[in-house]
């Protein structure tokens, strides 16, 4: 048995009064989980600590929070681990981010979890003529949307998600790791109206700024980024879906500047987005106009210094044998028959069978 | 209707499958079979019949409205072996097929919003009966506002789930707390087989989590202290995949003769480093992470201590094959009722179809017969009674005993004297541990006094309701006066079947007591046998 001190977030709608802080020491052994610390505070001093919770094993996705600021299952975090990592001593736990607190630690996942889960026409629309027995499908096929199957909905990358924070109409990481789970479903009929819409929305699978937030935040291995980023291939390099929001012509202007020059050249990149991946791409007439819309784009970058004039005319690149090195990637990379995705559920490797 | 979000429903830690004849060599009558040999001949063999023959029809249309199940090479569903199943017929997702199925169930009553409306977060405190006997509604309370109200409905279909939290340790969720066989039972219906409890071969020595039977299922060992295999001596045919009431008893049976393994001797060892590694993480997955996070031990490496642990009840709410209680009206279906397939034991694998099937049943027969019926005028009265109720518990004064103080002892008394091995001294001191916890409750005060969120006082209510269940189930265990499935009575350690192939029914009697009465087993094709393993 060791002693823990809990900093809880606690908030009661009905006093009127601010949320604030309040300290329970509890007695438990440090494997025990945070949640199991808070239901000894609520059992032994105070009933009215507000916190979901149910099955205790980080399956039902209900019990949510941030611990000393990172967001995670109660049930799935350790005391001990909790307590080293803490600024001072003292366990901290917050309700989850980007979502509106109801009472204590309860937020109110209905109103921007759930809400955005249903923009993605969460459900599988079934191949026609439906078989009689089951759909013939890959195994792989099956066991790679398991990743994304394995979510649990507890808001956790939701919380922490730093588009979200600047775009709250942003779909978000549960969303799209739910749209994921379709998209890569070959049962699944709409494929490519589901890509198109994902793409063109403002807030789609480009609003993603690949900050990796989401996987460090998933408490199952379902690395929401990582789900994303493979709508966005499935959008680009298998349907070739150009969209309005210029996601894709971006990313391909970014892949094709890091091929030419060893690393990126942020004076071209926005040019190579708008008028096409060439280097007279500044020229074209088209640029020009969609170039204006990103003019304070352009100026925040120019008074940041993260774009140099000068280094349009004369790009910056790397040295040649490196330049090489480089090349030698893309080589094997773009040789391979099919993509690698990288799954949870394939890491054994095949001679342990 | 659902008191947590219906993702957050324990059927969502349901692992290892859901079992369907549908491989070219296996028959529903197979399956039928095993289960009605896994229910020591307790269950009812018509409703078996129905379960088993409609399994592979359910595990179809599962998998067209989008069920990820996993497939072989041919890209056909893939099958795992399962305890008490003479063949392999249990259908998965990794090891997260109650998750898959209960999301993807979810997904199409989001599809279908426009109409189905749904009340989530909403906690039901009672069944309302109209003047002439039948159901009429309930009421229920807005977690989020504390607003309570009245439900009129043609029909109620319970399919609030089983009461595991009357143990502890359990492997139940902490919302398993029999809300619905309690509150069936407090309008009269009739509640069966309530002694046949569950206990799961593999929980996690450390804390009571579930160890999915799909580890035994992809070939895991059980081991005692000496390193031996002792399922042997037991169940030489089926070993590990002997039916759950078997393994679990032969794991205490070497506990209770010293080969117990762990510090306190009160653990089993579980060997899976004896599967090949990538076939345990591709579909033992959730084991990987409950080993890794929970026990600190790598289950690709070095074996890990589990027990038996309370799991399932497999009696609950009486119904008939159409999921209809005898109070008209009133349906149930899943761990909530008792059709009875499972009777005194149940196979693993069996409980999702069970759920599935019934469930469906249930919804198609209160469908048709909605139709046919006008809505019926609930009375107000329950609805004021309920609101004093709760008003009751929030003006208690802070004396007597704490609700988690009570919880505690009934969870580890249940555990002491109602588990794996019964006698009939301890059953009765059980017993009157429930009948003080009862009173106990009755005074037992809450610290929160708001409206909104009050957790506090929706577990005063589930209190109530568990202490109904552990009565139910102590009072049923003390008149079944020998063994079977689950039960098992040291002091009646033979299965008697000319006295005792009936149900035990636990209906509610005018003082409030239960009082208990019998009904037929029925049985169409397979007579009792010895059962061997």
């Amino acid at each position: 048995m060791a002693e823990f001190t809990l900093r809880l977030r606690r908030y009661d709608p009905e006093s009127g009064e601010a949320p604030y802080w309040e300290e329970h020491t509890i007695e438990l052994e440090p494997h025990r989980s945070v949640l199991e610390g808070i239901l000894q505070a609520k059992n032994r001093f105070d009933g009215s600590i507000g916190i979901r919770c149910s099955c205790r094993a980080a399956i039902c996705g209900s019990c949510g929070v941030k611990i000393n600021g990172q967001p995670d299952l109660a049930c799935h975090t350790h005391l001990g681990r909790a307590k080293k990592r803490s600024r001072d001593g003292v366990i901290e736990v917050e309700p989850m981010g980007n979502m509106p607190v109801i009472k204590d630690l309860i937020v109110d996942m209905e109103a921007v979890h759930w809400k955005k889960i249903r923009r993605v026409t969460p459900w599988l629309i079934a191949k026609q003529p439906v078989p009689e027995r089951e759909y013939i499908v890959p195994r792989e096929s099956m066991v790679d949307v398991t990743q994304s199957m394995a979510c649990i909905q507890c808001g956790a990358c939701v919380s922490d998600c730093l588009s979200m924070e600047v775009d709250p109409e942003f779909i978000g990481p549960a969303a799209l790791a739910k749209a994921y789970r379709f998209v890569g479903d070959p049962r699944d009929d709409q494929t490519f109206e589901r890509l198109q819409d994902l793409a063109e929305d403002p807030h789609g699978i480009y609003d993603c700024t690949h900050c990796f937030q989401c996987i460090s935040a998933c408490p199952k291995g379902v690395a929401p980024m990582s789900q994303i980023m493979r709508l966005r291939r499935r959008a680009g390099n298998d349907f070739h879906i150009e969209d309005r929001n210029n996601g894709e012509r971006h990313e391909r202007a970014f892949v094709s500047l890091v091929k030419q020059y060893g690393l990126l050249n942020e004076a071209e990149l926005l040019p190579r987005s708008y008028g096409g991946d060439s280097p007279l791409a500044k020229f074209k007439p088209s640029f020009a106009g969609e170039a204006a819309n990103s003019l304070p784009v352009i100026a925040k970058g120019l008074l940041r210094r993260k774009v140099r004039p000068a280094a349009v005319l004369k790009p910056h690149k790397l040295a040649r044998p490196d330049r090489d090195q480089i090349k030698r990637i893309y080589d094997e990379v773009e040789g391979r028959e099919a993509r690698a995705e990288f799954n949870i559920y394939i890491s054994g490797k095949d001679e342990d069978r | 209707m659902s008191k947590v979000h219906p993702v957050r429903s324990h059927s969502v830690a349901a692992a290892g499958g859901i079992n369907a004849a549908i491989a070219i060599d296996d028959d529903w009558t197979e399956h039928a079979y095993d289960t009605v040999k896994g229910s020591d001949f307790l269950g009812d063999q018509d409703a078996i019949e129905i379960m088993c023959s409609e399994a592979p029809g359910e595990a179809m249309h599962l998998e067209h409205i989008g069920v990820t199940f996993h497939r072989n090479e041919k890209g056909e569903l893939d099958l795992r072996a399962f305890g008490g199943a003479s063949k392999k017929r249990t259908a998965y997702v990794a090891d997260i097929t109650g998750q898959a199925i209960l999301h993807v169930l979810y997904e199409q009553l989001m599809r279908h919003h426009l109409t189905v409306d749904r009340y989530e977060e909403w906690f039901a405190t009672s069944l309302i009966v109209d003047d002439e006997g039948h159901c009429a509604g309930a009421v229920a309370r807005d977690i989020r506002s504390g607003t309570m109200e009245i439900f009129n409905a043609k029909s109620v279909i319970l399919a609030n789930g089983g009461n595991g939290q009357c143990y502890k340790p359990t492997t139940n969720a902490l919302i398993c707390t029999g809300d619905g066989i309690a509150q069936a039972y407090r309008i009269g219906c009739p509640i069966m087989d309530m002694e046949m409890v569950q206990y799961h071969p593999t929980t996690l020595a450390e804390n009571g989590f579930l160890i999915t039977e799909g580890a035994r299922g992809e070939g895991a060992h059980l081991l005692n202290s000496e390193g031996e295999r002792f399922m042997e001596k037991y169940a030489p045919n089926k070993m590990e995949l002997a039916s759950r009431d078997i393994v679990s008893r032969a794991e205490q049976t070497e506990i209770n003769e010293g080969r117990g393994v762990g510090a306190d001797g009160q653990g089993i060892y579980l060997d899976i480093t004896v599967v090949p590694k990538k076939r345990v993480l591709e579909s033992l997955r959730e084991i990987v992470n409950i080993g890794r996070d929970f026990a600190g031990t790598d289950i690709t490496r070095d074996p890990i201590m589990i027990r038996p642990g309370q799991h399932y009840i497999m009696g609950g709410v009486k119904t008939d094959v159409d999921g209809q209680t005898p109070i008209s009206g009133l349906y149930a279906a899943g761990e909530v009722a008792c059709v009875s397939v499972h009777g005194g034991n149940r196979l693993g694998a069996n409980s999702l179809l069970d759920t599935l099937i019934f469930g469906r049943r249930s919804g198609e027969h209160a469908a048709q017969r909605g139709r046919e019926m006008a809505m019926p005028q609930a009375p107000t009265s329950r609805l004021r009674e309920d609101e004093e109720l709760i008003g009751t518990v929030l003006d208690r004064p802070r004396e007597g005993r704490r609700i988690s103080e009570i919880k505690e002892e009934l969870g580890t008394t249940m555990n002491e004297y109602v588990a794996v091995y019964r006698e009939e001294e301890g059953l009765i001191k059980a017993h009157e541990v429930v009948h003080r916890l009862k009173e106990e409750a009755a005074k037992a005060y809450v610290d929160d006094r708001g409206t909104v969120f009050n957790q506090d006082v929706l577990g005063a209510l589930e209190l109530g309701y568990m202490l109904d269940g552990a009565e139910m189930t102590i009072v049923s265990a003390i008149d079944r006066k020998e063994s079977r499935g689950a039960q098992f009575r040291l002091d009646y350690p033979e299965r008697l079947d000319e006295e005792w192939l009936k149900h035990i029914n636990v209906t509610r009697a005018g003082d409030g007591e239960p009082g208990l009465s019998y009904s037929e087993v029925t049985i169409t094709k397979w007579q009792p046998e010895v059962r061997k393993y």
